[in-house]
């Protein structure tokens, strides 16, 4: 796989500093050729978006088998990996052999609706059906299983092929029972289920004889077809005053921790009516809140380490090891402000609105308004990496502001061998940026069927702004946006949601109701 | 489609629905599979019944959990003990569901069969089980493995047993966290089916590898383990293996391993014997006791007295006490609340003078805590103080912490402190009770929280049963009959309700000649609820008095009352009417 291609940077390698090991083996990785893969729910050309399709979560299964995506409606929906099981059990070879071919496609599998609106009465609050985050956990038995969160309620769901099961033959026939007249008296038709029945009184006054009674048989059952059906396992409810902005799985296989505005809670996934509140930065006066929590991740590694980023531009790795009560952090990551360039959206820009870790624990990827972030959670000083999103809109702030644009929430993705980050921006493009050291790598992509259409290859130096960005852009033909705008820039159709595959160059993303599929 | 005769109908109707639409009609099936196996006959059970079920683990977990369940006492129903293989298919497919209880109740089955089966069968058919569920692809059926070991081991021969050993080796290195807690939980377990010689060293072995797994959640279950193993080995193997590790873990990074020691190190002492228990387990519970986490304090402050047992008093006092004395000032409430439960057991031991001098100003402290739970905590064990230093050295603190908790604006405060009260008369005393407390008793009977006026009510006749019913006569009925003249409707109802608790206490005498004027004279109430309280309460005097009474007070006044224009109150009268006639048949 790709880490055999490229060994640049060995991220697993903890033993090795980065640098060091960078600076021996070589340059970075080349630049990877994104290509359309697949689309799903495409918009035709005209067609009004309805609110309730617009994706709001994607999620890739650990194996990468399977993709989940949510939507406004609240609705699930799941799509599995097809290149790869027809080869079945030869699908290493295949994808040593040429891995340059190959790559991960996807089919439409099943979906379900997870969450429906609700009304809070004692609040009186709507609940949106909006599907704020899906994780997937541990499957079994042939079955999977995700969580999905909206604003309130977490819910365990199992997806699991059943048989569809016909009963062909009985002890009594279901067509002549309902007041049959047959002999004598009709026997009692009643309902077996109580206690009160007749029947089972009588039951238990019966001796049978010691053969057992050769007429009697069992229900012969006779399965013809199966069907995938969704159910939910168990709801994870009234714990959050606030809205649930991320859930994460621990390494453990246990326990999940759901984040809210100002809260973090631990769950363990098998109860459902009880969680541990394990970080509170609510003030006692909520006139004193300069802080909220915005997202949360666990370790994928170590069952005790968790971060969660603050709308400060902050990030804090926690150790529940240390403290039942993790209100004090282990490490905060904080990159220092720049003297004198402070203004009134300073605070408002440096949000961050996603953390990833990546597959080994080592980094952490943190998305604020302008721009991605690689942190080592061994440097709390600042960050090892950061790449300019969307430093030519700096200019543009306070039309931003003015539309709320400035509060969107874009998420970030680390490819599965760490070498490449990526995240989302307006106009429905998206950036991907090689991580590695000495990486020049940036790509600006579309989420459209002609993804390179829009790219431009900057040297992308850490920290030199890509201002070239707005010049280069041609204006979409199909966005209208943009000519009302003026600018080229279209803030309507933004790209928010986002996941790598986690172990090949596969990436897809949301444009409003349409999954986009790309590979490299 | 078969028609079946008319006497079968039901248990035809009940095979039926072990397949129907409706769960609760499947379950109630499957609750009286018994009764299904004994119409089909211990022959078609196993042929047809069994496989039947194993065919259907699919269905919902409370079906299954139920099947679990009834399979696990099945084997009357197959054909006895040489038959018990049969049941081992169906259950091993119950092993693999993904639900949890399910899985447990399986394996519970499992194990009462297989420790019943011959060992020749046990060798056929339950060793291969277990192997192959250890070896399930998924991880629901190697977490089940490991609850079946210690049933598998026994009677094994010695082939198998190193192949059980070395499995079991595995399932504690497995890559699911899930199958190495299940290892390290079910580990004790294994241990005491395993010989001695493979103990020291396979065993151990296992043990250390899961005491260092990088899973917090994997390591405070291997705690658990260390008391098991503990006692299965030499004492002085147990010092050389055990000791090390568990003085480790009470220093562990995770405050949740912490808190497992803090609760088992107990257990360990008997194992590694007094010399031991002074250098290594003395010095790692006070540790844990001055813990930096509160919830390991809390812990560790709750097993006090029961490590206090197993050292000398000299030792306790040397040692413990201190940090007993700082726990009672602890920062965090419900450390002292933990302290207080069990603090009041260290008197026994300590002894009288100790108690005094140590003890004492601990026990007074925290019966001014400001924390409700805490003075509660102490309250509850009195007895236990009461038997070594008599009551009168807190009788002093005791009265107004007692006051004040009954006056709590929390009403489950009230609520425990009343339940204590009884225990409190009997400690105290008469004298002392009827000075302080008397009145309290009778203030709860109108407070506002209905909970509190009934548990008051409930109060009065243990107090009555506690110091019998002439000094009841005193003391409490002219209070609770004065009750009956309260303005307040709810006030006269909790009266009623004293006067029926206290009549069987109080006997027929006292019922007939002070209860039963009052009761009749409350049947005319204008309020309808008093009147069919009337009723509910005449009916249940009924057993109490003597026949004549009943004929000639409580019968008429009841049919008054079966003419009441309300019809709640028309119904209990005709209900207690029809009692009186049920009752006077029951005597003819």
């Amino acid at each position: 796989m790709v880490m055999t291609r490229s060994s640049s940077r060995n991220m697993n390698g903890g033993g090795d500093g980065g640098a060091s090991s960078a600076a021996t083996s070589g340059g970075p990785p080349p630049s990877l050729e994104w290509r359309f893969s697949q689309v799903f729910g495409e918009r035709t050309a005209g067609e009004e978006v309805q609110e309730v399709d617009i994706i709001s979560a994607i999620e890739f299964d650990k194996s990468g088998d399977h993709l989940a995506t949510g939507d406004r409606g609240g609705r699930v929906v799941l799509f599995e990996r097809t290149d790869n099981k027809d080869h079945g059990g030869s699908r290493r070879d295949a994808e040593q052999m040429d891995y340059t071919v190959r790559h991960p496609e996807f089919r439409y599998k099943t979906e379900f609706q997870s969450h429906e609106p609700e009304f809070d009465y004692l609040k009186s609050l709507e609940i949106e059906e909006k599907i704020n985050k899906i994780r997937w956990c541990q499957p079994a038995n042939g079955a999977l299983f995700l969580l999905s969160t909206n604003d309130k309620t977490i819910k365990y769901w199992k997806v699991q092929e059943k048989k569809i099961k016909k009963i062909s033959e009985m002890n009594i026939d279901p067509s002549k029972t309902p007041g049959q007249p047959s002999s004598s008296s009709p026997p009692p038709l009643v309902a077996n289920g109580v206690d009160a029945d007749p029947a089972h009184g009588y039951i238990s006054n019966f001796t049978f004889p010691p053969g057992g009674i050769p007429s009697l048989r069992l229900p012969v059952v006779t399965s013809l077809e199966t069907s995938l059906v969704a159910r939910c396992r168990r709801v994870y409810a009234h714990a959050h005053d606030y809205h649930i902005n991320s859930i994460s799985n621990s390494s453990d296989g246990e326990t999940f921790i759901s984040a809210d505005d100002l809260r973090v809670n631990l769950w363990n996934l098998e109860i459902s009516n009880q969680s541990f509140n394990i970080v509170d930065v609510k003030p006692t006066n909520m006139e004193d809140l300069t802080e909220v929590i915005t997202s949360a991740e666990f370790h994928p590694i170590h069952c005790n380490m968790l971060a969660y980023s603050s709308s400060k531009g902050s990030i804090r790795l926690i150790d529940m090891r240390q403290s039942a009560l993790c209100d004090s952090h282990t490490k905060l990551f904080e990159e220092p402000e720049a003297p004198g360039s402070r203004s009134f959206f300073t605070e408002i820009i440096a949000s961050i609105s996603d953390i990833k870790f990546s597959k080994d624990g080592r980094y952490i990827l943190s998305r604020d308004y302008m721009t991605l972030k690689l942190w080592d959670i061994n440097m709390d000083s600042g960050p090892v990496a950061s790449y300019q999103v969307h430093e030519h809109l700096r200019p543009k702030l306070c039309d931003l502001y003015e539309n709320d644009s400035i509060f969107d929430k874009f998420e970030c993705c680390l490819s599965g061998d760490g070498l490449r980050v990526a995240t989302g921006s307006y106009s429905n493009l998206f950036r991907v940026f090689g991580a590695s050291k000495g990486s020049t790598e940036a790509a600006t992509l579309e989420a459209s069927k002609n993804p390179m259409r829009r790219q431009i290859q900057t040297p992308a130096r850490p920290s030199r702004a890509i201002s070239s960005m707005t010049r280069m852009v041609r204006r979409g033909s199909e966005s209208p946006g943009a000519e009302a705008n003026g600018n080229g820039y279209d803030f309507t159709n933004k790209l928010l949601h986002m996941a790598w595959h986690p172990t090949e160059n596969s990436i897809a993303c949301a444009a409003a109701n349409s999954l986009y599929m790309y590979y490299a | 489609m078969a028609m079946v005769d008319e006497p079968l109908y039901p248990i035809a109707l009940l095979i039926d629905e072990l397949k129907n639409d409706d769960i609760q009609l499947r379950l109630n099936s499957i609750r009286r599979l018994s009764t299904i196996a004994r119409a089909l006959g211990e022959e078609r059970t196993r042929k047809e019944l069994i496989p039947f079920l194993s065919e259907n683990s699919d269905d919902d977990d409370e079906v299954l959990l139920a099947m679990a369940e009834e399979l696990g006492v099945f084997i009357p129903f197959v054909g006895g003990i040489e038959h018990a293989h049969v049941l081992l298919p169906p259950l091993e497919s119950l092993c693999t569901v993904e639900e949890t209880s399910v899985r447990e109740k399986a394996v519970d089955s499992l194990c009462k069969i297989g420790s019943q089966m011959k060992e020749s069968d046990l060798v056929d058919s339950f060793v291969p089980l277990v192997k192959r569920l250890a070896a399930g692809e998924w991880f629901a059926a190697r977490v089940s493995a490991c609850g079946l070991f210690h049933v598998a081991y026994q009677g094994c021969t010695d082939v198998l047993k190193t192949e059980l050993r070395s499995s079991y080796g595995q399932l504690c290195q497995d890559d699911m966290p899930m199958v190495r807690r299940a290892a390290a939980s079910n580990l004790g377990k294994f241990a005491t089916t395993v010989e001695s010689t493979f103990l020291n060293a396979e065993i151990m072995t296992m043990f250390d590898g899961l005491t260092k797994d990088e899973q917090d959640s994997v390591r405070l279950l291997a705690v658990e383990g260390c008391a098991a193993l503990g006692k299965l080995l030499e004492p002085q193997e147990c010092v050389a293996r055990i000791l090390p590790v568990i003085v480790n873990f009470s220093q562990d990074k995770s405050w949740r391993v912490r808190y497992m020691v803090a609760n088992q190190l107990y257990e360990l002492c008997e194992a590694v014997g007094p010399d031991c228990t002074k250098t290594d387990l003395v010095p790692a519970y006070v540790r844990l006791l001055r813990d930096n986490e509160a919830e390991v304090r809390i812990a560790a402050a709750g097993k006090v007295t029961k490590f206090c047992q197993l050292l000398n008093p000299e030792l306790a006092i040397q040692h413990i006490l201190p940090c007993v004395k700082e726990l009672s000032s602890d920062s965090s409430q419900h450390v002292r609340s933990a302290l207080a439960s069990v603090i009041m057991g260290m008197a026994p031991i300590l002894g009288k003078d100790s108690t005094i001098e140590h003890l004492l100003p601990i026990f007074l402290s925290l019966l001014k805590d400001e924390f409700p739970d805490v003075r509660l905590n102490i309250i509850s064990k009195l007895d236990q103080v009461n038997q070594v230093i008599g009551i009168d050295l807190l009788s002093q603190s005791l009265l107004p912490a007692i006051v004040e908790l009954a006056e709590d604006r929390h009403w489950r405060v009230r609520l425990a402190i009343i339940e204590y009260v009884p225990l409190l008369a009997s400690q105290l005393g008469i004298g002392f009770f009827d000075d302080k407390l008397g009145a309290l008793c009778m203030q709860w009977m109108q407070d506002k929280v209905y909970s509190i006026r009934e548990a008051a009510a409930n109060n009065l006749k243990r107090l009555a049963e506690e110091f019998g019913s002439e000094w009841a006569m005193q003391h409490i009925v002219p209070q609770v009959l004065d009750m009956v003249n309260n303005p307040h409707y709810l006030h006269r109802m909790m009266a009623l309700r004293a006067i029926s608790l206290m009549a069987p206490v109080m006997g027929s005498e006292i019922t007939c000649s002070k209860f039963l004027p009052v009761v009749v004279e409350a049947s005319k109430d204008r309020v309808p609820n008093i009147k069919f309280n009337v009723a509910k309460l005449l009916q249940s005097l009924i057993p109490i008095v003597d026949q004549s009474v009943v004929d000639k007070t409580i019968r008429q006044c009841l049919v008054d009352l079966s003419e009441d224009p309300d019809v709640d109150v028309r119904y209990f009268a005709n209900q207690a009417l029809r009692s009186i006639d049920a009752a006077a048949v029951a005597q003819s």
